[in-house]
């Protein structure tokens, strides 16, 4: 018998109010895999990462982790499930009352009741994993740059070592070279911790770094789903719009022409 | 729209939104009385909440003690009763000002920064962060906030009884020329236990509804900066409106004893 994938999903919809956003997705991630879904601005892709969380109910379908259903799961078994969980935010979402090093702790301190000193060994460790030092370490979020910010985000996504790991926008909003540090330093971390990576974004580059497979999301479904290399030629003309970055085609953005 | 379809329209908006504020009540309460304690917050909220809330409570009771003596002075001198200013004030403002006057000033300033604060940790993600590092937004963030005005109200009241009560005594000795000592017997004479404790009840009781505003409304805003500030808003004035409604609710349940 072949393990279950590590996160399927099945029939996930949901709609807010009239407004259809998930029109029943079907997806699987295998163990030690790195999928990104790509797609435009609001097709849905930071609602499929929210409700495998469980930060959204979705109106119906299935997600298994491990092969156990989460949908309307709560309490400790909730808790526990989240356990397996890092997530790099959008906006790296840091705690702005908080040290840098604290926030990279936190999950180890409040999460999993680490001693404060043993997390902070760790927190140390991990900044210097994305390439920061011991002084950034006692500075304040709001000192540090957009950059300094998504690699400390980061480095608190993985301190847990987490089995799966979920990237939201990683590079949106950093210059190329930036984003491309990020890039490196995602493909690293998920290596070397072995593990599972579902991504959203919709910058080309990032996705054909960061990913083994790729989902394309539009109009709340799934239009293509394939390996890296094929989507070059994907013989679809949505996906081919989309990666190269074109006005015109199927896909027609909501804009009012003069 | 039709007339009555609006009415309907607002009733079943209030009543949806009273019973989320009431599930979101017991949420908190629940994470509140149930172990762990995050005691580091529960202190560090108490000093922002009550230790830096003393200056505007503490100007407020001074100078309703003092308005409160000239007041009370003008109304019983017209039946000759003015022996009674120094029983009436330290009543008034025992029972009834000190709290109400004192909930609401701090209903003013913490509804609205915890409204504030909790907002902006919604609008930036930071509650869902909380979610993914494994930590209860609720434990983490509600029921600190909930114990800490819980606590600190009853002791800031308790301060703004004191100086009310000597606000009133420098107006009625340096202008009303009462006779100090006699003022200060005529204050405790007939001061009972129960006019303190009344007042001390009903603080707590802001002090949750103060607490659960700011939170509630905090957790619920979207929308950047502008949904920040409408709950900033929303925080300040539903804390205040309810805590005029459970003030009477508290004095007739006291009454009734």
């Amino acid at each position: 018998m072949t393990a279950p994938p590590k996160i399927s999903i099945r029939g996930l919809r949901k709609s807010f109010g009239s407004k259809l956003v998930l029109d029943g997705i079907d997806l699987d991630v295998e163990r030690g895999e790195s999928l990104v879904i790509i797609g435009g601005s609001g097709s849905g892709k930071s609602v499929t990462l929210k409700c495998v969380l469980g930060l959204i109910r979705p109106d119906a379908g299935s997600i298994r982790i491990d092969g156990t259903e989460v949908v309307g799961m709560r309490g400790d078994a909730r808790d526990e499930m989240l356990r397996k969980f890092g997530m790099l935010f959008q906006g790296a979402a840091l705690f702005d009352s908080l040290k840098v090093w604290e926030n990279v702790a936190f999950g180890l301190i409040e999460g999993r009741h680490m001693p404060r000193a043993k997390a902070r060994e760790v927190a140390l460790q991990k900044l210097a994993q994305v390439g920061l030092g011991v002084e950034v370490g006692e500075l304040s979020p709001a000192e540090l740059s957009g950059g300094m910010q998504k690699r400390v985000a980061l480095a608190r996504a993985i301190a847990a070592e987490p089995e799966i790991i979920f990237f939201d926008e990683p590079t949106t909003g950093l210059d190329p070279i930036m984003a491309d540090v990020i890039n490196d330093l995602i493909v690293q971390c998920v290596k070397r911790l072995g593990a599972t990576a579902l991504s959203i974004t919709h910058d080309m580059a990032s996705a054909r770094k960061i990913a083994d497979r790729i989902a394309m999301l539009y109009k709340g479904r799934l239009i293509w789903v394939g390996p890296v290399k094929d989507i070059d030629h994907s013989q679809n003309a949505h996906v081919d719009q989309f990666i190269n970055g074109r006005a015109e085609g199927p896909i027609q953005m909501e804009v009012l022409r003069p | 729209m039709n007339f009555l379809a609006l009415i309907g329209r607002v009733i079943l908006d209030g009543l949806e939104t009273a019973g989320r504020m009431g599930m979101f009540a017991g949420n908190g309460v629940r994470h509140a009385v149930l172990p762990p304690f995050y005691f580091r917050l529960i202190g560090r909220q108490m000093l922002a909440i009550g230790y830096f809330s003393l200056p505007v409570v503490g100007l407020t009771a001074l100078f309703t003690g003092m308005v409160l003596a000239l007041q009370i002075y003008i109304g019983s001198a017209r039946f000759n009763a003015e022996s009674a200013v120094a029983t009436i004030v330290v009543i008034g403002i025992t029972r009834e000002l000190g709290p109400v006057l004192g909930g609401l000033m701090v209903a003013g300033r913490v509804s609205a920064a915890i409204a504030a604060e909790i907002g902006t940790m919604r609008v930036t993600e930071q509650i869902d962060a909380l979610v993914t590092l494994s930590t209860n937004p609720f434990k983490y963030l509600v029921a600190p906030r909930l114990w800490a005005a819980t606590i600190t109200l009853p002791l800031l009241v308790l301060v703004a009884d004191t100086i009310g009560v000597m606000g009133g005594y420098l107006i009625g000795t340096q202008k009303l020329g009462f006779n100090a000592g006699s003022y200060l017997k005529n204050t405790l004479d007939f001061l009972e236990t129960a006019d303190v404790v009344s007042g001390l009840v009903k603080a707590a009781v802001f002090g949750f509804i103060i607490a659960l505003m700011g939170c509630y409304h905090g957790f619920h805003s979207k929308g950047g900066a502008q949904g920040v500030g409408r709950a900033t808003t929303d925080a300040v004035v539903s804390a205040s409106i309810l805590i005029l409604i459970a003030n009477y609710i508290v004095t007739e349940l006291f009454f009734a004893k």
